[in-house]
């Protein structure tokens, strides 16, 4: 037998669908027009994407000067979205390969949108980094190439050239292992294809796939092995991000609980991001058999967990401060409390601290509006925690007189808002022309994981002779 | 024309089978009964049809293991060789190159050239690339039919006594398809 599972567990595709109906269902927006939905949708990303547009002009062609920063806080909104966006980014790269390693099949209807998620997440990411330089079009000087001025190369002792390795392997290995996955699908698309847009389309981008057993005994190999790249590869992303601060002698910053909060911090907001996406697709496109409620309940006990794990650093990092005995350590977290930005921290806290906690409720955690309202609170406490790090250890320098406060202009708005259109602008291109769930991994589970199919296949034992089960193929040609 | 591919095309048998299960137990049995398979197209991995269709292990992790040590080599040189000889830089009187500095690039280049040098492999050795033309037995493979195709003159049996052989063993139905050369590759 290919599939061994537990009969106690419920199935994880519901409706007792049908290889061909999971073509069908997952086809359907892909072949079919555009929604008006999805048309309105659509058109507001592009409209968002372009105010936000314009920030960026002025931040391209009058430089950083735009935005709010003074020579007290020279970091603020741009690093916050950064690790912000990285943040998300880590949920895809998780369920695409650390639950792969784990296997845990109900990931299968997931990952395809989570990893989209994450290539457009780390896109908007590393936008704030070229944002951030000023001079954009000086970026390269970050990679080590020789140079016409001597051999003078990028400094390896730096985080911040770490950094550029992270993200960029980040961005390259989560596009191919993304890619790889979508090619039987887009063979699968290729091979219904009615008009002629279609079949050179995904003609083109199929490669030319033909579900050879060969072919896909490589393929399984190549899936896992770079799901076991990918696994230390997303851990050291973030443990390289905290690194920029870690590494400092900056009292908030300065600190060794830094990677695995980041990276607890970061697989907590990408997974509420997921959920926020995902529940929204899941009603638009109709997918409530494959994204069950059993989906969001494990996701939501992942988001407890993390979001545990980051309120335990929370504390850990005062306790840790007062300990010490550092004034200047004590100092920046009693300001982060009761300074000036308490208002930040306390949004954090209670975001990311406090509400999660309602999801050990399961009438909570199992319900699709409590969970998107929590999904959507949960990143905006993240979005404070990284404003809290960055900007409330940096505002009161060591000396008074340097003091300051941090108000972001109207371009830091817009540099914000524009990673919304482009990373919705992205999201929805991908859910109309892409399949939104992986097909061939679905139905790879199907039989052990369905519940009508599980019946079925109890009653039979193949022996020769054997006839097909009408029930199991409605349609026979 | 005509009479120059009637010379060099095959026939191939295609047995379309519905469910992974009694493909799987089919594929046993069919080989066992002494007929050989050229292969078989799948619309999802099924998991032990590699090892029933009696291939080998795949190598791509022996690639992404080579790879990567090239990546983690060429990195280590990289960096070894600008801080320490080409433009050793002093810091506060330390070491020009420390090993702890190494780690994060280190690692980084080994996960990039070991992930991009396995698929490019994958890629070149199932011969995918953009815009080539597959050779489907059956349409329904990439949908939810699984086809098994049968080279009638690599076999000793005759089509008829394979087409009962794939028959009996779970096929829902057989066809006969001609294959051009050239058309497999």
């Amino acid at each position: 037998m290919s599939h061994v599972t537990s009969s106690v567990r419920p199935p994880l595709v519901t409706g007792g669908k049908t290889y061909g109906d999971v073509t069908e269902d997952i086809t359907r927006q892909v072949e079919g027009k555009p929604t008006m939905l999805w048309n309105v949708a659509f058109l507001i990303s592009l409209i968002v994407l372009g105010i936000g547009a314009y920030g960026l002009y002025r931040v391209f062609w009058f430089g950083i000067g735009e935005w709010g920063l003074n020579k007290t806080v020279g970091w603020a909104w741009d690093i916050t979205n950064f690790v912000w966006w990285v943040g998300i980014g880590h949920a895809g790269t998780l369920i695409s390969a650390i639950l792969l390693l784990f296997r845990q099949k109900w990931r299968t209807s997931i990952n395809r949108a989570a990893e989209a998620m994450t290539i457009f997440a780390v896109l908007c990411a590393g936008s704030y980094i070229l944002m951030h330089m000023g001079r954009t079009w000086l970026a390269h000087w970050a990679l080590p190439l020789p140079n016409t001025y001597g051999p003078l190369w990028v400094n390896f002792n730096s985080p911040l050239v770490w950094d550029v390795f992270a993200i960029s392997t980040y961005l390259t290995v989560s596009l191919v292992f993304w890619y790889i996955g979508l090619i039987p699908d887009l063979a699968t698309i290729r091979d219904r294809a009615k008009n002629k847009v279609s079949k050179i389309v995904y003609g083109l981008l199929s490669f030319g796939w033909d579900g050879a057993t060969k072919s896909w005994q490589h393929y399984e190999t190549v899936s896992l092995v770079l799901a076991g790249l990918s696994t230390p590869l997303v851990l050291s992303v973030h443990t390289i991000v905290s690194f920029d601060f870690a590494t400092s002698v900056i009292p908030g910053w300065h600190t060794t609980i830094f990677p695995p909060y980041f990276v607890a911090g970061a697989i907590f907001s990408g997974f509420a991001m997921v959920l926020t996406l995902m529940l929204v697709t899941r009603e638009v496109f109709n997918m409530k058999d494959y994204i069950t409620i059993g989906h969001i309940e494990s996701m939501n006990k992942i988001i407890i967990v993390t979001g545990s794990i980051v309120g335990v650093a929370y504390i850990t990092e005062f306790f840790i401060a007062w300990y010490s005995g550092v004034q200047y350590e004590r100092y920046a977290f009693v300001n982060r409390m009761f300074g000036p930005y308490w208002w930040a921290y306390w949004s954090m806290m209670s975001c990311n601290v406090i509400s999660p906690q309602l999801l050990w409720i399961k009438k909570i955690r199992t319900s699709v509006v409590a969970t998107f309202i929590l999904s959507i609170v949960v990143n905006i406490g993240m979005w404070f925690e990284r404003f809290v790090i960055i900007a409330t250890s940096l505002h009161r320098d060591y000396l008074p007189s340097s003091w300051a406060m941090f108000t972001p202009t109207y371009v830091d708005v817009l540099c914000y808002l524009y990673s919304f259109g482009f990373f919705f602008t992205c999201f929805f291109l991908f859910a109309k022309f892409l399949p939104v769930i992986n097909m061939a991994e679905v139905k790879a589970i199907l039989k052990s994981s369905s519940e009508p199919v599980e019946e079925t296949r109890k009653a039979t034992t193949v022996q020769p002779g054997y006839q097909a089960r009408p029930a199991f193929n409605k349609e026979m040609d | 024309m005509e009479q120059h591919h009637n010379h060099t095309e095959s026939t191939f048998l295609v047995g379309i089978f519905d469910d992974e299960d009694v493909l799987m137990s089919g594929v046993k049995k069919i080989r066992n009964s002494g007929v050989k398979i050229h292969e078989v197209y799948t619309p999802f991995p099924i998991h032990g049809l590699d090892e029933a269709l009696g291939y080998k292990r795949s190598f791509m992790s022996r690639a992404a293991f080579l790879f990567g040590l090239t990546g983690f080599t060429c990195l280590v040189a990289l960096m070894v060789w600008t801080m320490g000889s080409d433009w050793p830089m002093n810091v506060g009187g330390k070491n020009y190159v420390s090993v702890p500095v190494l780690v994060p690039v280190a690692f980084e280049g080994t996960v990039l050239f070991a992930s991009l040098g396995m698929v490019a492999t994958f890629l070149t050795v199932c011969n995918l690339y953009p815009g080539k033309k597959p050779f489907l037995f059956d349409n329904r493979t990439t949908d939810d039919k699984f086809a098994m195709a049968i080279d009638v003159s690599k076999n000793k049996l005759s089509a008829d006594e394979i087409t009962s052989i794939v028959k009996n063993y779970g096929a829902i139905e057989v066809s006969t398809k001609l294959v051009q050369p050239g058309d497999l590759d």
